[in-house]
């Protein structure tokens, strides 16, 4: 019998009782329980610190204790008073199995270069020496041959505490004479271009304590409990449910969020988002109940009867939605064709989200990195429009929702100088600037520059995984990186042997955030500042992204200029004082943060700011920074680009390029998705033993889609489409829509000799294209056929 | 006679399973060894009605380690009368004691013992017990990011949460009574929950 088999004894009936009992001060001779003491009392420090962020949604706090040099225990947040205004910043089962990750036999220990071919993952050590010394001569080589251009420094967000991360790696750059620029990310990349277009700004969020005013909160395809949208996102969300708040979840799968904290869960099919927006637009104008008033007085291009001067002829958002102009009125029926969703649902959920006194649509981030993710950000921006929710306490405005009134956390203030290299491409088409970057136009997103006088010929990758691993169409870019005619010279700085790294030229062996100082302050939200005292020295010949750097400017005769004198403490002295003048003007100096060991600085939020309040009050002397000043529903600036079918005036369902409702389908059935997943931070943790143990990299498919393909649970399966396939074991789940199969990405990517992916990166399927006014990656449009694996 | 208890509230759990890892980090659980253990209970279909799709799927979680029964089973069934139940009512294996015979695995309804191989006895959650007596919480509650957990006396724990409900499908509490208070999610309780059944054994 299995230990886990506990249900067959629900039926036993017991006899009598025997109590033996003794107090826990007696059985202290007992050797188990003498180390378990001895170990809690015989550490000989406790610091409490920043949770390493790796580009999570959470910024939390640990107290890390210490046993004889080593992390022997992590704890979290334990501040007293735990409350709305100034929660705990709990850590989740990420940063307490922290030690897995520290202490992983896997690190990467001594500099290496490559042996074999490249991608093949022979190295040999070299010396520290041979390593600075081989990168200032390429670094040189590649500036005097094809220019500042040629070098590319690329996203990467594996560290993310001032001092450890690529921002060393730009600053160095920088002072170098530049390297290629980049903008947008893997993240965000559509919702932070779409949201200016309706509101001139992106922060568009209020402090989520205001959620706790809220009536109703769609949670729509935002996971926060796993994603950690924010450290306490859940429990804010918690707090307003207990006032009296309904949340429901609009998401294909039935997420960790949609369990614990919603009334109600709407399955949709991915990457139909704004069918339903529309549908529910539908609803609320036909039903007479969207906010006239407010869409009046504070919004353009509504209906015909306020088109920006110079547009009246042209199709208003009512016009869209009832179809005066193609003919297809947006009704719940034609949604439910689309989305999947009954259209008895559709109806319901557009009245209690237009009829609540104030109420919150929180868009997550899966939905915009999609085919056409613009008009899912701008079509949510749009509802919240049209029930009158901006500038409201209760209320929020959708789209990105960076914090009132200032931005929130400033996220990275380690000084990195400015780029002598203007140009910036997109940071999703950096394989279109390896193979044609000379070639690449304002239409392909090239910024600062009429053109490239060079393809990128050298990438210097730190704390980043997104070459290889998170990059779309793995396969197509294992091709272009094997090809050392391209890019010539590949460096990874990393804590292990990622699937990128596999492929570098030359690996830089970094430390861990626990290794060096730094400090972070929230992701999106949040009003504290955390500091990351150095817990113990970088082991073997690891050293900080920062002391790295430096060492090679000395090696190119730029170490003063780079360093300043100062040192990684040094420089968390100086950036604290970036937050006294902005955010904190209260902070206390490091010396005493130090001391007191207190991890963390934060400001009770007690009156929580609302995102345009000033607007709502007085549009006229508070105007947006749109071109009317006012909410654009109609976007002038968006029609006179002139791309009407991908990139329309008003936000619009566009079928997606790969969709179950085009050919493609025919061989490709199953609408594949990517979600984050509970155990890792996209692709870092993703060797941490404990948590594979509990969260197994699977294949989450739908019992239908598995009946008719005779899958069982647990069996190995195969995921494939043109692009590539992937082997892993299957869980059958009915917390998923038919039709739609879920891969959590960020598993590492291990071809078999096949070149089946075993490891289960979802990156194997996707594509590299991009969407099309933001250039953004739509690694969540992918189709593809599952089959059982008989290898 | 003290009785410690915890208490869950089922309803706020999305299964993170961050009490699991705190418990293993606080207690070093090798890797295979989980002294506190979440299980995901799913019921309900799906139905095709013309283009929509019809569900009535629910979901809720249950955070389980050793209840520290008031009449713990495996102690009574431990033939090397290795477990024994303390003043503050803690349920303890005294490893000087244990064979490793299994037993009480066996026998506990909740299967909280678990084999520690390496060692060759059994092993389970002990309370935090050395926290206790520092009057701080086990390790699993102070960690939960929704804050699901609770602990404290089962009197009082009793008296403060009202809301309380035996879930489905844990064993009857008239067998072991168990010092484990939890408040039902709303979907533990729906009487279409016909075809529920723990979803989740492979990461159990």
């Amino acid at each position: 019998m299995k230990r886990r088999d506990f249900l067959k004894w629900g039926s036993i009936i017991t006899g009598g009782t025997l109590f033996s009992s003794y107090l826990v001060s007696e059985l202290l001779k007992d050797d188990e329980i003498l180390h378990a003491v001895k170990s809690h009392t015989s550490f000989e420090k406790m610091i409490r610190v920043g949770c390493p962020s790796h580009n999570c949604g959470g910024r939390c706090l640990l107290k890390v204790y210490i046993k004889e040099g080593v992390i022997a225990r992590i704890e979290t947040d334990d501040r007293p008073n735990d409350s709305v205004e100034d929660p705990q910043l709990r850590a989740c089962l990420r940063g307490r199995a922290y030690r897995q990750r520290q202490y992983h036999p896997d690190r990467l220990r001594y500099p290496m270069k490559r042996i074999g071919k490249r991608g093949e993952g022979q190295f040999e050590r070299i010396s520290w020496d041979e390593a600075t010394n081989l990168m200032a001569e390429k670094l040189a080589y590649f500036k005097d041959k094809y220019g500042n251009e040629s070098i590319y420094v690329p996203y990467g967000t594996g560290s993310y505490s001032q001092t450890n991360g690529k921002w060393s790696a730009n600053r160095l750059m920088n002072l170098f004479g530049g390297s290629l620029g980049y903008y947008n990310s893997y993240s965000w990349a559509c919702i932070s271009k779409a949201t200016p277009y309706v509101y001139g700004t992106n922060i568009s969020g209020n402090q989520r304590q205001d959620w706790l005013n809220s009536e109703y909160i769609i949670m729509w395809g935002w996971n926060p409990s796993e994603m950690r949208d924010g450290t306490n996102s859940e429990f804010f969300l918690k707090k307003a449910k207990e006032k009296g708040a309904k949340i429901i979840c609009i998401d294909p799968r039935m997420t960790l969020s949609a369990v614990s904290l919603a009334d109600e869960w709407i399955p949709i099919r991915p990457g139909t988002d704004t069918a339903l927006m529309s549908a529910m637009a539908y609803v609320m104008i036909t039903e007479g109940i969207h906010d006239k008033d407010f869409l009046e007085k504070y919004c353009i291009g509504f209906d015909k009867s306020q088109m920006p001067p110079g547009f009246e002829q042209e199709e208003s958002y009512k016009d869209y939605i009832l179809g005066l102009t193609d003919k297809i009125p947006k009704t719940p029926e034609w949604a439910e064709t689309i989305t999947g969703i009954p259209t008895s649902n559709i109806i319901k959920i557009a009245r209690e989200y237009a009829t609540a006194k104030a109420a919150v649509l929180y868009q997550g981030y899966g939905m915009q990195r999609r085919a056409y993710g613009e008009q899912a950000v701008r079509g949510g921006c749009v509802l919240a429009a049209i029930t009158g929710n901006v500038g409201i306490s209760g209320g929020w405005a959708s789209g990105i929702a960076l914090q009132a009134d200032d931005g929130g956390p400033l996220w990275n203030v380690f000084p990195m100088g400015s780029n002598p290299v203007k140009a910036q491409i997109p940071c999703f088409l950096w394989s279109e600037a390896v193979l044609r970057g000379t070639e690449m136009t304002e239409e392909e997103g090239l910024k600062g520059a009429d053109k490239l006088n060079s393809n990128i010929k050298m990438i210097w990758a730190v704390a980043s995984n997104a070459i290889i691993n998170q990059h779309g169409n793995i396969n197509r870019t294992v091709e272009i990186m094997k090809d050392e005619s391209k890019v010539e010279f590949f460096v990874v700085q990393d804590n292990f042997l990622t699937p990128t790294a596999k492929f570098a030229d030359l690996l830089l062996p970094a430390c861990t955030q626990f290794e060096t100082w730094g400090m972070e302050d929230g992701w999106k939200y949040g009003e504290e500042l955390i500091l990351q005292p150095k817990i113990t020295d970088p082991p073997w010949e690891t050293k900080s992204d920062y002391q790295i750097c430096a060492d090679i400017a000395e090696k190119l005769g730029l170490k003063e200029k780079f360093t300043e004198g100062k040192n990684e403490k040094e420089w968390v002295e100086e950036l604290i004082e970036t937050y006294r003048k902005s955010r904190f003007p209260e902070i206390p100096k490091l010396d005493e943060f130090e001391k007191s060991n207190i991890g963390v600085y934060s400001v009770p939020v007690t009156k929580p700011r609302i995102a345009f309040q000033d607007f709502r009050k007085d549009p006229e002397k508070n105007p947006l920074s749109t071109p009317s000043g006012k909410i654009e529903i109609f976007s002038s600036r968006l029609f006179e680009m002139n791309k009407p079918e991908t990139i329309p005036a008003v936000p619009k369902y566009i079928q997606e390029w790969e969709s179950p409702f085009g050919e493609e389908a025919k061989k490709f059935p199953l609408q594949i998705i990517g979600p984050h997943y509970m155990p890792r931070v996209h692709s870092t943790l993703a060797n941490n033993d404990w948590l594979n143990d509990i969260f197994p990299q699977r294949v989450f498919i739908n019992a239908i889609d598995a009946q008719e393909r005779k899958i069982k649970n647990g069996q190995k399966i195969r995921v494939y489409n043109e692009r590539g396939s992937l082997i892993l074991p299957c869980r059958i789940t009915k917390r998923i829509l038919p039709g739609v199969v879920a891969i959590p990405q960020g598993a590492w990517w291990e071809p078999d000799k096949n070149g089946n992916d075993v490891g289960g990166s979802v990156n194997t399927l996707t594509s590299e294209k991009w969407t099309p006014l933001a250039f953004g990656n739509a690694q969540h449009t992918i189709m593809a056929e599952v089959e059982i694996y008989n290898g | 006679m003290e009785r410690l208890a915890f208490y869950f509230d089922s309803g706020i759990c999305s299964g993170c399973k961050t009490c699991q890892i705190a418990c293993k980090d606080k207690n070093d659980l090798a890797t295979s060894i989980n002294w506190r253990r979440v299980y995901e209970v799913t019921s309900g279909d799906w139905e095709r009605k013309g283009n929509a799709w019809i569900s009535n799927v629910k979901a809720y979680n249950i955070s389980m380690s050793c209840n520290h029964c008031e009449d713990p089973i495996c102690m009574r069934s431990c033939p090397a009368k290795a477990i024994r139940r303390s003043e503050q009512g803690i349920v303890l294996i005294e490893e000087s004691k244990c064979m490793g015979c299994k037993y009480c695995e066996w026998t506990c309804p909740y299967s909280a013992p678990q084999f520690n191989k390496s060692k060759g006895i059994m092993s389970k959650c002990n309370l935090c017990f050395d926290y206790v007596e520092k009057d701080k919480n086990p390790s699993c509650v102070d960690a939960c990011p929704t804050r699901a957990l609770d602990f404290g006396d089962y009197e009082k724990l009793n008296h403060k949460y009202t809301n309380k409900e035996h879930l489905y499908p844990l064993p009857s509490d008239k067998i072991t009574n168990p010092s484990m208070i939890i408040s039902p999610h709303k979907d533990a309780l729906c009487e279409e929950n016909t075809n529920a059944q723990i979803s989740n054994m492979e990461e159990i």
